[in-house]
Parts: C-alpha cells; structure tokens; sequence
C-alpha cells in the first residue's frame, strides 16, 4: 500500500490520470469499430515526427533556462534548411541531410544570439521566450514573401514569387530516413525503423552529453547557481550552450517532422509548435527545473498517443470531433501544472 | 552633465513610444489617408479600445505585472452577450443586462486566476498567459458542444447546424453601437462617442480614486515587496487575489464596449485578440511591466492603432504588396511586448547585479566576472 503511495507520489496525478485515460482509449478502441494496428501505427509514426522537437527542451530546462518557448526560432532554421534544399533540387536522404546541414549553421548563430539575450533576462526567460518565438515567426512572415527563391514547386504560381505556405516535399524527400530499414507488419501497421533509430541516436547523444564535462557543468548551473559560480563555471557561457543545443535541436526536429509528413509549414505554421512539444516533456514528468530522456520518451508517446486516439475513437463514439478541445485542455493544463508546482517544491 | 543626463534617461524610459511616433510619422504620408479620416479613426478606436486596456492597470499596481488572463474577463463579457442575443433584448437594456449576467462570472474566473498565480508567485506572467490558453479550451469547450444541448439556447440562428454550438459569429445588431450613439455629437464631420468617453471619464476617475484607497495602498505596497508588506500586516496574497478580480471584471465590461462598437463577435477569437492589443497598446504607451498610468493607456492606443491603421497600407504603396504591410502589423504587435518584456527584465536583471555587487563591497561594474 505504501509503494503504491509513493509511486503515486513519485509520478504524480495528471500523468497517472493521462496514461489511463490514453490505456482506457486503446482498450476501447477495437469496441468502437477503430482499428488498433493502424492507431498504433499512427502513434508510432508521430511519436518519432515529434520526438526531437521534445528532446529540444532538455538542455534548456536543465542549465536552468526553464521551459524552451522559444522553439520556433529553431524550426525556422529548419524551415530555411529544407526551403534550400528543396531549391537545390536535392533528393532522397542526401535531401535531408542537405536541409539539416543548411539549417545548422543558422540554427547556432540565432541559438547564440537568443542564448545571449535570455542570459540578459535572467528569472523571465519564459515569458520572453515565448515573445521571441512568436515575433520571429512574423518577422519570418515577410521575409518569406521577399526572400529571393525561385523554385517553381514553392513560390506562388501567378506572382512568381514569395513562397507558398504549404510546400509539399513529396518529389524531394519525404520519408527519406524512415523508409531506411522500415518494414510492414500488416497491411495497417508499418514499422519506420530508421526515423527511430535516428531519434534513438540524438537521445544517446544527448544523453552520453549530459554526462560529460560540459554536460554536468550545464546541470549545476541549472539547479544551483552560486554552487556553479563558486567551482569556477561559467554559468553565462553554460546557458548559452544550452540554448544554442536546444535551438540547433529544433531545427533538426523541424526536419524529421517534415520528411516524414511531407509537408514544409511556412508563415504562421511554426507559431503555436512550442506548446506540444512543452507539454509533451511535461506530461512525460519533467517539471520546469529538471528533464530527462526518460521524460522526453514517456511524454511524447503519451501526449502523442491522446492526439491520435482521441479523434478517432472519442469521434467513433460520439460522432462529435472534440479532439481538438480536449488538446487545448491537457497540454496547456499541463503547462499550468508544472508552473504553479514548481514554486510549491522551492518554498 | 546632469540635464544631459536627464534627457538620456528620458529618452531611454521612453524609447517605445518615441520610435512609434518617428515610424508613425513616416508612414502616415505614405498611407496616403486624409486626416479626417486618421482623426475619425483614432477617436472611434479609443472609445472602443480605452476601457480593456485600463483593466490592466490594477494588477500592475499590485506587482503582478501584465495581466494576460484578462482573456478570462473578455470570454466573460461574450458569455454574457451570447445571452442578451439569445433573448433578443435590444439596445442598452440588453448591454446592461449582458454586464449583470458577465459579472458574476468574471468575478469566478478572476478568483481562479488570482488563487493560480499565487501559485506561481514570480512567474505571474507566463502562467496567467498559459492560463488564458486552458481557459480558452474550457470556453470552447462550453460553447461549442456545452450551448444548447446542456445550456438552453433557443434562437436558431445563434445554434450551428448540427444543434448545438455557437456559430463563429454572432450578429450583435441589437446592441450595435447603443452606446456610443446615446449622445450624439459631430464636429466638422467627425462623429464623437461621448457616451463611450464619459464611462470611460468615470473609469479613470474610478482609478485615481482606488490608489487612494485603503485597498489601493495595500496593493501598491505589496507591488513594492511582497515580505515587507506581509510583516506590516497586509493579507498579501488576498490582496493579489482582490486585484485579479477587479481586472478581471474590468476586462469583461471593457469586452462588451469593444463588441458593442464592433457589431460582431467572433465567438472563438475575438477575446484572444483583446490580450493581444490591449497589452501591445499599454506597453508602446510606455508603460513597464511594474509601472503603467492612465497616460500611458491613452498615448499607446492612439500610437498602437495609429501604427495598425496606416501600416499595411503604407506597406502597400512601398512595397506594391498590402501582404507584408499585413504581416508587418502583426511583427510590430509581438515586437512591442517583447522588445517592452526584455528592456523591463534587463533593467531589473542589472539592478540585481549592481546591488549583489555592492553586497560583496565591490565595484558596481564587477557583477559577474
């Protein structure tokens, strides 16, 4: 009885409440006439579309930074990444790896320059983070009607130029590193190996990372500052790495999102893309001190797995879509949570 | 040296507003309007923006910044106006009715709101943001499958066709500008709300009056420092609460100002929008985040609305393009609060690290090195 207790404890009430309610849908999934091979497909498939841009928000969290709202300023070097590559015309893996190689360069210098700004702003990062997000990306706005691409698979067809907003990257790349090593298993359930393996391997990275020098240099810095600063670390320098990871992580998450949805997303597209993936790693049990791997996993395949269940089976049994209302309330309800706990645990 | 000074830091306390009026002034003869038309436009968005942007000042006095869940106050006000055009009652009856009806709620949203932030004392600002998201989830929720089915709701053509839901927009002819004609005035062809400013006249009045209240000073101080003000006996976190509240409501009645002005309502965006702009107009007003006056609410939204009149067709005639004068307007709106958040947080950041640096009895300038 008292493991229970403390299990409880340990994990905590929303995450408990979410991951029955996510068991309760898969149960009651084959019930309402919804396939469960092709929900766990489904789950699968997003689970790995969206498990970097999560995994974006580890470093950040844990040298102290908070919660990473300022995402979007990464996935625009993505987008920029894979907008020239698909004005090169590169194809199939070399594509992707173009996009990625395109996007880091920028991803670290606006990292670096974000990085610098919220080590100004220190104890309001968050709330700057998420102005800074949401002004890049209508900043980014004009700049995709101006910038000079050429392309006639993204630039609008009757002006001949300024950028669609949706860009398809079917002919160029789509599934590139999915289809590496995938396999059926049915005629519904796909297996895409190499979108895993890839995210297995940033999360090894990352975590092999965390463990160096730097990395736990970046931990102390995060849970105890004037301990940082008396054994000699830079706590400045730290924060900044952090945020240019994390920024550079969300532009390599852009990409695999895309390859595998097919989809470039511009203008107001990467506006609101910050809060799953914040809510992703919170349902997952980081608070806004701490993150690990661990967290990044359970949280998505949970958070992921709601998004996907919810449609079809609340829709199969109600005839209503409710999805997206029911989004809004839990992952933005997480993100209060983990808000107003964290203060709880510091008094 | 010293006036020298004093300008600099003139300069540098006002430098939002200033760069407005610079672009402002550069971009109204772009724009090619007339000034009848600017000065019409401006006097019809004051009286309709006025009043949301007022509710925000109580919460910065108590020290809790810019109050985003004032979204909660809107969604209130256009609860009670779904009401007052189910049951058809017109004119400024039925604006009256649609404020008794939203007050009660209000208060209840306020309350939550306060109780949250107190949670999340030192982050009041990102947690009454996110705040404004979830609650904007449980509105949906409500409205969109709550109305008619749970909450009777009998005039059809507010029900989407499926039988229950609000539609996207609500017609609010019945209420459409009650207020603002119930005295009319025009000067040299410029029609003049006066009815609007005069509530808004009480408002202000409303508000010099409240600082000077017992309650008003108790917020101030607990603006100030929270532990002072607590050891001098001040129920610190009732206090925040309270100031919640009353902004809360506040928003709700500015909301119903804003839509009888308008004459529509989008039943899922239009109180999204309100936090947006009125926290944009407050800050290019050039209040901070811990220092805002009746002033600053009006200088910022003849600037805030000045700038969103004549940008995207400035940007038309620059650019042969009315897109990015569009998407301008919106950059300009999420700049403002950043570039206003990061001057606030920077300056106190450096006011931290001067006074640690003296704590250690050390020069000013050696902080963190």
């Amino acid at each position: 009885m008292k493991d229970i207790k403390n299990f409880i404890e340990d994990v905590g009430w929303p995450r408990i409440l979410i991951a029955l309610f996510l068991l309760s849908l898969f149960v009651l999934a084959p019930f309402v006439g919804v396939r469960l091979d092709a929900s766990i497909n489904d789950t699968l498939v997003r689970f790995g579309m969206n498990g970097v841009m999560v995994l974006a928000m580890v470093p950040m969290v844990q040298s102290g930074c908070g919660l990473n709202f300022g995402l979007p300023l990464g996935i625009i070097a993505g987008l920029l990444g894979a907008v020239t590559s698909v004005e090169l015309e590169v194809t199939g893996l070399t594509g992707v790896l173009t996009a990625m190689l395109i996007a880091s360069p920028i991803a670290v210098i606006l990292g670096w320059c974000y990085g610098l700004l919220l080590n100004k702003v220190k104890g309001s990062e968050m709330m700057i983070a998420t102005y800074v997000g949401f002004s890049s990306v209508a900043l980014m706005c004009i700049m995709w009607l101006v910038l000079p691409y050429k392309s006639p698979n993204m630039v609008w067809g009757y002006a001949g130029k300024g950028l669609r907003t949706t860009i398809s990257v079917e002919a160029f790349w789509q599934n590139a590193i999915s289809s590496i090593g995938a396999f059926r298993i049915n005629e519904f359930l796909a297996f895409p190996t190499g979108m895993f393996l890839f995210f297995l391997l940033l999360c090894a990275l990352m975590s092999l990372f965390m463990r160096t020098r730097t990395g736990t240099a970046m931990t102390i810095v995060g849970s105890n500052p004037d301990y940082a600063r008396a054994s000699g670390v830079n706590i400045d320098k730290m924060r900044t790495l952090s945020v240019v990871l994390s920024t550079w992580m969300g532009a390599i998450g852009i990409i695999m999102y895309e390859q595998c949805f097919g989809f470039v997303q511009l203008y107001m597209g990467p506006f609101y893309m910050a809060f799953p993936a914040v809510a992703a790693i919170l349902i997952g049990g980081a608070s806004v001190k701490k993150a690990s791997i661990a967290n990044v996993i359970v949280g998505t395949i949970l958070f992921q797995g709601i998004l996907t269940m919810t449609p079809s089976v609340i829709n199969s049994m109600i005839q209503t879509d409710m999805s997206e209302v029911i989004r809004i309330i839990v992952s933005n309800g997480m993100i209060l949570y983990a808000l107003t706990r964290a203060t709880k645990v510091r008094s | 040296m010293n006036n020298t000074n004093k300008l600099r830091m003139f300069l540098i306390r006002n430098a939002v507003p200033i760069v407005f009026l610079v672009v402002s002034a550069i971009a109204i003869p772009i724009s090619r309007f007339s000034l009848d038309y600017l000065i019409q436009e401006m006097l019809i968005r004051l009286s309709r923006n006025s009043f949301l942007v007022l509710s925000l000042l109580v919460p910065i006095m108590a020290g809790m910044g810019l109050n985003f869940g004032m979204v909660l106050g809107a969604m209130a006000g256009q609860l009670g106006l779904i009401f007052i055009s189910d049951w058809n009652i017109v004119g400024l009856n039925g604006m009256v009715l649609a404020a008794i009806i939203a007050t009660p709620l209000a208060i209840f949203f306020g309350w939550i709101c306060g109780v949250v932030l107190n949670k999340a004392r030192g982050r009041e600002m990102v947690t009454s943001y996110i705040l404004g998201f979830f609650m904007n989830g449980v509105y949906q929720l409500a409205v969109l499958y709550g109305f008619g089915s749970i909450v009777p709701i009998t005039n059809s053509k507010l029900v989407l066709s499926r039988g229950y839901g609000i539609r996207n927009t609500i017609n609010l002819d019945n209420i459409r500008r009650c207020l603002d004609d119930l005295i009319p005035l025009e000067i040299f062809g410029i029609q003049i709300p006066v009815a609007t400013f005069i509530v808004i006249g009480f408002f202000c009045l409303f508000i010099v009056w409240f600082r000077k209240t017992k309650l008003g000073q108790d917020m101030r101080a607990t603006g100030q420092d929270m532990p002072v003000a607590d050891s001098a006996g001040i129920p610190v976190l009732r206090t925040r609460v309270i100031s919640i509240v009353i902004s809360t409501v506040l928003a709700c009645y500015g909301q119903i100002i804003f839509l009888q002005n308008v004459g529509t309502m989008n039943t899922y965006n239009s109180h999204e929008q309100a936090g947006v702009f009125a926290i944009a107009s407050l800050l290019v007003g050039g209040a901070s985040v811990s220092r805002a006056s009746i002033l600053n609410v009006f200088i910022g939204v003849i600037l805030f609305h000045l700038m969103f009149v004549v940008s995207p067709m400035a940007g038309k005639y620059l650019t042969g393009d009315a897109q990015i004068g569009e998407f301008f307007r919106v950059f300009v709106s999420y700049g403002i609060i950043s570039l206003a958040l990061v001057l606030h947080a920077w300056r106190r950041h450096a006011d931290r690290e001067i006074a640690r640096a003296q704590f250690r009895g050390q020069n000013a300038d050696g902080g963190t090195k």
